[in-house]
């Protein structure tokens, strides 16, 4: 709490990792249609959520990511048929370990987002941009930089 | 059982039903024991096993080692710990079955660390996998030596690993922070945790990949937790809890809380455990459309 009056004005970064064929779509969606959101999250398209490495969101957080949000194609509408299943089953393992080890689950989220889905996406960025803002700067990564 | 041991051993190599045996033996002084290669059948007189075979060999079945590779047909000496490794290594495709030969032992229980030994095998000295074990009668192998062994796992497993398993998971997020940070500040790089494992069997360990710079080569807290983050995300619904790692680890980290760890989420998730199916795919590289999914918004 002593870091928000600390750091008056502090706005959290979000790193998104989503894939191209769904989330990446519902976020331009939400662009088109003029809708706001807030402006912390940086986008970062892939080509599936299958194609998404554990290592990309450590290494989001060793580049001072507050917080991650990965997301994609529901089940059973991956552009590659079965891409988010392996993902899925991937996250399940990540985020259990992420958790042993302490990182807050509050600042890991994982959604699914379809290409139609603007208010969806908008939504889920103002709730969790919210929840990272509680829980301040990323310092225990950041920390580790000294 | 040793005399079966050496038995069996020359007359494979006399056969020359295999190129060379994988087995222990003792050092020089005779107060440890070494892996040794057997490739002359007068030679096997060499071969021992005791609580003090400790490695597990299965690490000389893989690619990192063309040397042996070249040798032969290997046959090994394995506990059913071992065994468990080289199951995963044929389910992944490593191995065939044809291409060892399994001496299975039946074992006991082994030290923790060699330099426990005092002459006798006592419950303290020995590591959580053998309280908890369930393969002291070889389940995969072609031939089995020594004395059957009375031992019923308990129901629950139970171990230093198991409590401070369950004491983690009852900290605060902070808490388990700093928990994991004091251990992996120490983290000194060496990858012997990497090195002792049959299961990274990788050519190109993504440690090496500097084309990005994936994993910071310096031991420093940032590099350090990446890289044992990324161990255990890479071995998970692979490991079988052999503890290698940790035994090899000369810093002390406790590897095998974080690994063990994740054979228990996996094993919750998915009905997995590795090691005893050969033609099991494993957990990570299949899916079910049911899988659970309630973290995901």
């Amino acid at each position: 709490m002593e870091d928000k009056k600390t750091e008056e004005g502090w706005e959290p970064k979000i790193m998104a990792f989503v894939c191209n064929w769904c989330t990446y779509a519902g976020a331009d969606l939400a662009g088109t249609s003029r809708m706001h959101y807030s402006p912390n999250v940086r986008i970062v398209k892939l080509p599936c959520t299958g194609r998404i490495d554990p290592l990309f969101v450590i290494k989001a957080f060793e580049n001072g990511a507050d917080g991650v949000l990965v997301s994609g194609c529901h089940p059973g509408d991956c552009h590659y048929t079965s891409g988010n299943y392996h993902a899925r089953r991937r996250w399940i393992v990540f985020k259990s370990l992420m958790d042993f080890v302490g990182i807050h689950p509050g600042r890991l989220h994982f959604s699914w987002v379809s290409a139609s889905e603007a208010i969806k996406w908008v939504d889920l960025i103002d709730r969790i941009t919210e929840e990272i803002k509680k829980l301040g700067p990323f310092m225990e990564y950041r920390g580790l930089k000294k | 059982m040793e005399k079966e041991l050496r038995e069996r051993a020359r007359e494979l190599l006399e056969s020359g039903e295999v190129g060379v045996v994988i087995g222990y033996g003792w050092n020089r002084r005779k107060r440890r024991t070494t892996p040794v290669f057997i490739r002359k059948p007068e030679e096997a007189e060499r071969l021992v096993f005791n609580p003090l075979c400790v490695n597990n060999l299965s690490v000389y079945l893989t690619r990192k080692y063309p040397d042996i590779q070249k040798l032969g047909r290997a046959a090994i000496v394995a506990k059913g710990c071992d065994i468990k490794n080289i199951v995963v290594l044929m389910a992944e495709g490593q191995l065939k079955r044809d291409d060892v030969y399994i001496i299975g032992v039946r074992c006991n229980g082994v030290v923790y660390r060699q330099e426990l030994w005092q002459g006798e095998l006592r419950p303290e000295i020995m590591p959580v996998k053998c309280h908890n074990c369930d393969v002291r009668e070889p389940h995969v192998a072609d031939t089995v030596v020594g004395e059957p062994v009375l031992f019923t796992p308990p129901e629950e497993p139970v171990g230093m690993v198991f409590d401070k398993i369950r004491e983690i998971d009852a900290m605060s997020p902070e808490e388990r922070w700093q928990f994991w940070m004091d251990h992996f500040s120490r983290c000194i790089k060496c990858y012997a945790c990497r090195q002792v494992c049959s299961l990274c069997y990788c050519e190109r360990c993504i440690t090496e990949k500097n084309m990005p710079q994936w994993i910071e080569t310096s031991a420093h807290p940032r590099g350090n937790l990446a890289w044992n983050l990324i161990r255990a995300m890479h071995l998970a619904g692979r490991c079988t809890f052999c503890g290698e790692c940790e035994r090899a680890c000369p810093v002390n980290i406790p590897l095998n809380i974080i690994n063990q760890k994740l054979v228990l989420v996996v094993k919750d998730a998915f009905e997995h455990r590795s090691g005893y199916d050969p033609d099991t795919h494993p957990p990570l590289i299949v899916y079910d459309t049911e899988d659970k999914e309630d973290f995901i918004k």
